[in-house]
């Protein structure tokens, strides 16, 4: 099995095989020894070359997180085999969705439809454990579309908008 | 003794009343809003009633509600926990017209000691030391820069109903106190419904350090030395420690004695503790008295080798304190952490959500007293105290040493918490030189942080580790794939969104 992985923007390529219950493993091109066991879902112990990690994945609707330690990685995770995986559109140009972080109320949408926008921005204000959050547009553009309504429930993940 | 205690409280405070029941043979009824169905409390209870609606004016801030319920569940005692209703003289007076006892003061102590003016005019006939100022409200802004003229600047405006930093203003010269009063008054108008200012002197670089103190109904009263509350985040402790390192026994003992005043001078009985605030030459002012039970009492557990529910319990049914102050010995240190669902990254925005992966840490000196388990939503109404971690030791060292060990093994998933904070606080040069004051934590935070060495290193362990994963556990799938099914869009035939959606995917 081969795998396009993006960890904090750095690609690499990994392939993985198990042979009689061994790992057989190679990062971009070098040869690397591996153990894994999958302690519980989430929960990897891996041993890399001697050295023992407890590896947590945290998968939130939004994204892919692997931590090493106390520090979180980003990851993207391609699987030649399908288009699962994909990278969504990050790169600044056509459509940018704005996605409730978390769970909580909408409680004032600050633009309207058609209306231009600028990076950082906010463009619809949600509620959560008394506190009010703004949702920024991540890019200068305009507002296409208003998902959220005042006073709705979100949950974390949720499209509020959509900004070109 | 009680034979059924309600809890009137949610969260991990519930949790930890519940266990003391518990361990007591006493049966314990929870209650729970709409929202908190799931919640731990409700688990661990032996009866469980529904208030209703998840707002708290509707749930657990309902004195009729819940008194109803302790009445049908045959309950002869309620426990407030901290929060809600605990510091409400109106709840404590209806539990008693109820005949129901309520586990803290009287409802005449809290009022005693609830308005921060009225508590100074009893303190202060105590000769108990407060910062310069006044004792009231300033009627006028001339009077309040005659005040100000004689304390001297800086000063501080206070509003006299407040708490959490609302209605505060530091004013540093006389120029500035027009406008800081008139701002002060409004917010406090706003927050509290009530006005009421009052000026005093600005303690620069202040610790903030109280005195736990415990009294029974028969006229005993001790203390149970200090806990240093100076690691603060607008105002929200954050880090609690006893004893603090800035107190000797000496310090102890004076500050102990007025702690033990400032009860008996307002007949107060169950647990209590009295705020002080500290300047940099160990000089203490009276601050506030709180009427409960305190989040941070565990570390004060660890360090007297009490039971501090226990003991509120036993007050509340009549019982002796078993212990006079000579009895009272301090052993070891104990810190606490407040584990919040908070973004420390995104200026610790609430971060309410479902608790996919949850490794809570133990071993030596180790407790964790927590609201939340794996597979929980925490919901977004209500505070976003999820735990506490406190860490025990020999001395401030170990239990230091033993938090940082627990924080390596303590991992809450799905949602952000505050974990990482703890592990720049510890760390920090200031801290292990003990040298707090309230605005260390800002001080703190505007720092930059890079988390770590061997970044490099530890990222190809990430990449490899996210290939085990898919490997291992394939029918998790990624990320993307979630989002794309969750968010709705993928569902919607034919539209312009997933018209987008696949044009993203082949680019």
């Amino acid at each position: 099995m081969t795998y396009e992985i993006q960890v904090d923007g750095k690609n690499y390529r990994l392939e993985l095989n198990r042979v009689d219950g061994r790992w057989e493993s190679r990062l971009d091109g070098r040869d690397i020894s591996l153990d894994a066991v999958l302690a519980r879902r989430d929960v990897l112990s891996i041993i890399i070359g001697g050295k023992a990690y407890e590896i947590k994945r945290e998968r939130t609707a939004t994204d892919l997180h692997v931590w090493v330690g106390p520090r979180r990685y980003d990851v993207q995770l391609r699987d030649p085999r399908s288009l699962r995986g994909r990278a969504r559109a990050d790169d600044g140009k056509g459509l940018r969705k704005l996605i409730a972080p978390m769970p909580g109320k909408v409680v004032r949408v600050l633009l309207k439809e058609q209306s231009q926008v600028e990076a950082g921005q906010g463009v619809v204000v949600v509620e959560a454990m008394k506190m009010q959050n703004e949702i920024k547009s991540p890019k200068n553009g305009v507002v296409r579309k208003i998902v959220a309504s005042e006073g709705a429930a979100v949950n974390a993940g949720d499209v509020l908008a959509v900004v070109e | 003794m009680f034979k059924k205690i309600l809890i009137a409280n949610r969260g991990e405070i519930a949790v930890r009343v519940l266990r003391a029941c518990r361990e007591m043979g006493i049966g314990s009824v929870a209650v729970y809003s709409d929202v908190d169905r799931a919640a731990l409390h409700v688990r661990k209870a032996d009866e469980a009633y529904p208030l209703g609606p998840a707002a708290a004016s509707q749930s657990y801030l309902n004195i009729d509600k819940i008194i109803g319920v302790a009445k049908r569940a045959g309950a002869d005692g309620i426990h407030p926990g901290y929060g809600f209703l605990s510091e409400n003289a109106g709840f404590a007076q209806a539990c008693a017209d109820a005949g129901i006892k309520f586990i803290g003061p009287t409802a005449a102590a809290m009022e005693r000691m609830g308005s921060k003016t009225r508590a100074r005019q009893n303190m202060e006939k105590a000769g108990v030391p407060f910062v310069p100022g006044t004792s009231r409200g300033v009627p006028s802004a001339a009077e309040a820069a005659t005040v100000a003229e004689r304390i001297g600047y800086p000063v501080m405006l206070k509003a006299a109903a407040g708490g959490g930093g609302k209605g505060m203003r530091l004013v540093q010269k006389a120029g500035e106190l027009q406008a800081a009063l008139d701002s002060a008054r409004s917010e406090a108008e706003r927050a509290f419904g009530d006005g009421e200012v009052y000026i005093e002197k600005a303690i620069i670089h202040p610790r903030h350090i109280e005195m736990q103190v415990l009294a029974d109904e028969h006229g005993n009263t001790v203390h149970l030395g200090e806990r240093e509350c100076s690691i603060q985040r607008r105002h929200q402790k954050v880090l609690e420690e006893a004893p603090s390192p800035l107190v000797d026994a000496e310090m102890r003992r004076r500050m102990g004695e007025v702690a033990v005043r400032v009860a008996r001078a307002a007949s107060y009985t169950n647990a209590g503790t009295i705020e002080f605030l500290v300047d940099q030459n160990k000089n203490f002012y009276f601050l506030e008295m709180n009427t409960r039970l305190q989040v941070e009492h565990p570390v004060t557990e660890l360090t007297t080798g009490l039971d501090l529910v226990h003991l509120q319990i036993r007050i509340a049914a009549g019982e002796k304190l078993p212990l006079a102050q000579d009895d009272v010995k301090l052993r070891g240190h104990a810190i606490e952490c407040r584990i919040y669902a908070e973004d420390p990254d995104h200026s610790f925005f609430p971060s309410p959500g479902k608790i996919t992966l949850l490794l809570a840490p133990s071993g030596p000196g180790i407790r964790h007293d927590s609201g939340m388990y794996e597979g929980w939503t925490v919901p977004m109404d209500y505070d976003p105290l999820l735990a506490k971690l406190i860490g025990y030791g020999t001395d401030r060292l170990q239990a230091t040493a033993r938090l940082e060990r627990a924080l390596s093994e303590y991992f809450v998933g799905g949602i952000k918490t505050n974990l990482s904070l703890f592990r720049r606080i510890f760390p920090d040069p200031g801290f292990v030189a003990g040298h707090l004051d309230t605005g260390f934590l800002d001080r703190l935070l505007a720092q930059p942080y890079e988390s770590g060495s061997a970044v490099d290193r530890n990222r190809e362990v990430a990449a490899i580790a996210a290939g085990v994963f898919a490997m291992l556990d394939p029918s998790s799938g990624g990320a993307s794939t979630d989002a794309a099914s969750r968010d709705g869009m993928a569902t919607e035939p034919a539209s312009n969104w997933k018209r987008t959606a696949r044009q993203e995917a082949l680019s």
